[in-house]
């Protein structure tokens, strides 16, 4: 789902991109990043949102980041690997409990929801979620 | 080496530079020898202070970048320094203060007393790194690393220490906009 962001993301120098090792130090980059002027992204998959509760806690939402989270929704349906199945289902729980606000975008709409994200972001300076399932982009 | 006194030579030395310190102890001795806008206070995400410095290094490749951490707390991610190793920020500069505990939550031992972060530094591609066990030698490399290209990874054995410097008592929104502030000004 992020593959081709991704390939298009490091091809195009007009963007610095990052392989991280993990998604919470992937969040460590794009704070400092953030910090020195950029407007950083984050792409994971959802198992990853499990990797990056504290640095999200404890960093990106204490400190008030507004960074951009680029979410692929694994074990959307049952069409999925096993062992997305429970992240799958409780993705939005957690987005919701940490209050990140969650776009789940669509085909049709994505320009409007991608500019909603970016004044949301820039309105409440806090992070939000941009939720892919496949499909959505090529 | 006391830990004070290795901060103080760091801080000392990047006067120019921005610093971003660790969670626990070490930002708050950092706080205490004397608070600056050019200070990121980490609070808590332990393990990601090495992952901010390299991102505002990439993202200010005019400006030195110091990270003040621990042994534990870079044993949360040595992967970091396999990203650093890979898109090698000239300026950026880290001192791990290792003195083989957890000494913030009580002093409980860390694995770093078979771990070199020299040599994995090197291994992972940095372009510099060293092992230094005291405030002389600390000094002469950190003096060295303000003429070398980095990445640079200094490795400095400290003693353990019980003595604990006051909570940093900041609101962590007012350091990050004045510590932007500092970065954006020069």
């Amino acid at each position: 789902m992020l593959s081709g962001i991704i390939d298009c993301l490091s091809q195009n120098r007009n963007f610095l991109y990052v392989p991280a090792t993990r998604e919470d130090e992937a969040l460590g980059i794009a704070v400092g990043a953030y910090m020195g002027g950029k407007k950083p992204a984050v792409l994971m998959q959802n198992s990853g949102l499990g990797n990056s509760i504290d640095a999200l806690t404890s960093l990106v939402l204490l400190y008030e980041f507004p960074i951009l989270l680029i979410i692929s929704w694994r074990g959307y349906d049952e069409n999925d690997f096993i062992e997305h199945s429970l992240m799958g289902k409780y993705m939005q729980n957690f987005l919701e409990t940490m209050k990140i606000p969650m776009i789940v975008l669509s085909k049709t709409e994505l320009s409007k929801q991608i500019a909603d994200a970016g004044r949301k972001m820039r309105e409440l300076k806090t992070t939000v979620a941009l939720v892919l399932r496949k499909g959505v982009v090529e | 080496m006391r830990r004070h006194d290795a901060i103080k030579t760091v801080a000392n030395c990047f006067k120019e530079g921005y610093i971003i310190g660790c969670n626990g102890l070490i930002s708050r001795e950092l706080f205490d020898l004397g608070d600056s806008a050019r200070n990121f206070y980490v609070l808590g995400s332990m393990g990601l202070p090495t992952a901010i410095g390299l991102g505002l290094s990439l993202a200010r490749p005019d400006k030195r970048i110091v990270v003040i951490t621990g042994d534990g707390n870079q044993l949360m991610s040595l992967g970091t320094l396999a990203t650093i190793g890979k898109v090698s920020p000239k300026n950026f500069v880290e001192v791990v203060l290792d003195n083989e505990c957890y000494e913030t939550t009580g002093g409980q031992e860390t694995s770093s007393s078979s771990t070199n972060f020299s040599d994995l530094a090197r291994i992972s591609g940095f372009r510099y790194s060293a092992y230094v066990d005291s405030l002389d030698r600390l000094s002469s490399e950190l003096a060295r690393s303000l003429k070398t290209k980095g990445p640079i990874l200094i490795h400095a054995k400290i003693d353990k220490d019980r003595t604990c410097p006051t909570r940093t008592e900041i609101n962590p929104r007012k350091v990050k906009e004045r510590f932007m502030k500092a970065v954006a000004a020069n």
